[in-house]
């Protein structure tokens, strides 16, 4: 069966390691943060300014002065800090943030993602993409292996407009976690019980598959 | 020895000198640091043909929503608008220009723009529809496009408290492009939650310096929220 988003989020979670500070973007890549086990200390990232994103609050707790990146209520952990949005993009620019997570439309086999842009439907913007996925060299892309209408998300070269070149080296679908190099899609891990001729059929760009291709350990 | 007080009583004498076809910047990220009672000013005073720098474009029927209500702005500058309707409708009409930036090429040609540097050059969107016709160089082998600075007529800024020199302290998340904002206008006004004397706020703590500050207006905010979100 493939992932639910929440076993996507649940997946890529275990990427994380204890003392890490990681931006989590706006879909998927924000349900991470319920996965992050109690054993390690992370500081979550918001690009409006806030460094120590906690939990959303409680009725009685919600602040209009706090909130997140997609502009949803939210809380600060102990030890937080607030920040101007230059101060928080060199966070980000600068190579300062450990992990980015964040969602796409396509990536290709080069590494380059889009995730903003479809011609002909209305262009809201790019956000803080552009800078996240040029500044991050720990950068996840967490995305359906295919669309609705079954045609892969994993592209030779993507067709939409991009938000960068060659910048992405790790995947995490509802299929499989797949790694960026050499002009390929390398197949790491599969979701439990999905089969590599399944994940093969799926993926239009060139993808490297070992002899042997663990399964995901999920909880 | 007024030289320094820069309050003013009200709205025209806050935005005195703000023409038709001026450039102005807005602080805020979506409705959170936004300069409600300013942005109402201008909506009542019929000035037009702005352009407008500012992250979001708020939403219909409040903040820089209301200035879309009347056609006040020819052109938009800002790096996510998905939350006005009213936006898409001109965007998509071409009745308003919009300019897409990336968000942290856009807050940092703002602060380019207030510390005196022209341009500069980043890796954002190397590669992509924004790094169309911009100069690209490389520097130690990876490509990077220039990006020129942004200065404004007018800064409209919310500050959580402010001095009646124009020593600021934001509050939260409110603080956002308010800073760098206030650093790149010919006149920065200031739209304040509370106006205390000069000594009463800590220097250790002020986050906008008085020196970038040119007038002050107490502010009444509604502080309405886009996204209630609340856990169990």
């Amino acid at each position: 069966m493939p992932l639910t988003r929440e076993q996507i989020a649940e997946r890529i979670a275990q990427e994380i390691k204890d003392g890490y500070y990681v931006n989590l973007g706006i879909g998927i890549p924000t349900l991470v943060a319920n996965y992050i086990p109690s054993n390690i200390q992370v500081m979550l990232q918001s690009e409006n300014g806030l460094l120590g994103m906690g939990p959303f609050p409680k009725e009685a707790d919600i602040d209009p002065d706090l909130i997140n990146a997609g502009k949803q209520t939210i809380t600060a952990v102990k030890g937080a800090c607030y920040f101007n949005s230059a101060d928080s993009f060199a966070m980000i620019r600068g190579g300062h943030i450990d992990l980015t997570v964040l969602g796409a439309f396509e990536v290709d086999q080069e590494g380059s993602i889009a995730s903003w842009m479809v011609p002909g439907k209305m262009v809201k913007g790019m956000g803080g993409a552009m800078d996240l996925v040029a500044g991050a060299n720990n950068i996840i892309v967490a995305m359906a292996h295919a669309n609705k209408e079954g045609e892969s998300k994993l592209l030779p070269k993507c067709i939409l407009p991009l938000t960068g070149v060659h910048c992405i080296k790790k995947i995490v679908t509802d299929y499989a976690v797949l790694e960026i190099r050499d002009h390929a899609f390398h197949l790491v891990e599969r979701a439990p019980g999905v089969t590599v001729e399944e994940i093969q059929r799926l993926t239009a760009g060139k993808l490297v598959i070992p002899n042997h291709v663990p399964e995901m350990k999920l909880g | 020895m007024s030289g320094f007080y820069k309050v003013v009583k009200t709205t025209d004498e806050a935005l005195q000198g703000l023409k038709n076809g001026m450039t102005i910047m807005v602080g805020g990220f979506g409705l959170c640091g936004l300069p409600e009672g300013l942005l109402k000013a201008i909506y009542e005073k019929n000035i037009t043909n702005l352009t407008c720098i500012s992250n979001n474009a708020s939403i219909d029927g409040f903040g820089i929503g209301l200035l879309l209500e009347k056609r006040q702005i020819k052109k938009m500058i800002s790096s996510y608008v998905g939350e006005n309707h009213l936006f898409e409708e001109l965007a998509l009409s071409g009745e308003m220009e919009v300019q897409l930036t990336p968000q942290g090429t856009l807050a940092e040609k703002i602060r380019a723009g207030g510390a005196g540097i022209p341009g500069f050059y980043t890796a954002t969107g190397y590669g992509t529809p924004v790094a169309e016709g911009k100069e690209v160089k490389t520097f130690k082998g990876r490509p990077y496009i220039l990006e020129e600075a942004l200065t404004a007529d007018f800064a409209l800024i919310k500050a959580w408290k402010a001095d009646t020199m124009g020593n600021l302290i934001y509050r939260k998340t409110t603080m956002n492009f308010n800073p760098i904002m206030a650093t790149a206008a010919k006149y920065t006004i200031v739209e304040a939650e509370e106006i205390v004397e000069p000594g009463e706020l800590d220097p250790n703590h002020i986050h906008t310096p008085s020196i970038y500050v040119h007038r002050i207006i107490q502010g009444k905010f509604e502080k309405r929220i886009e996204q209630r979100t609340v856990s169990q």
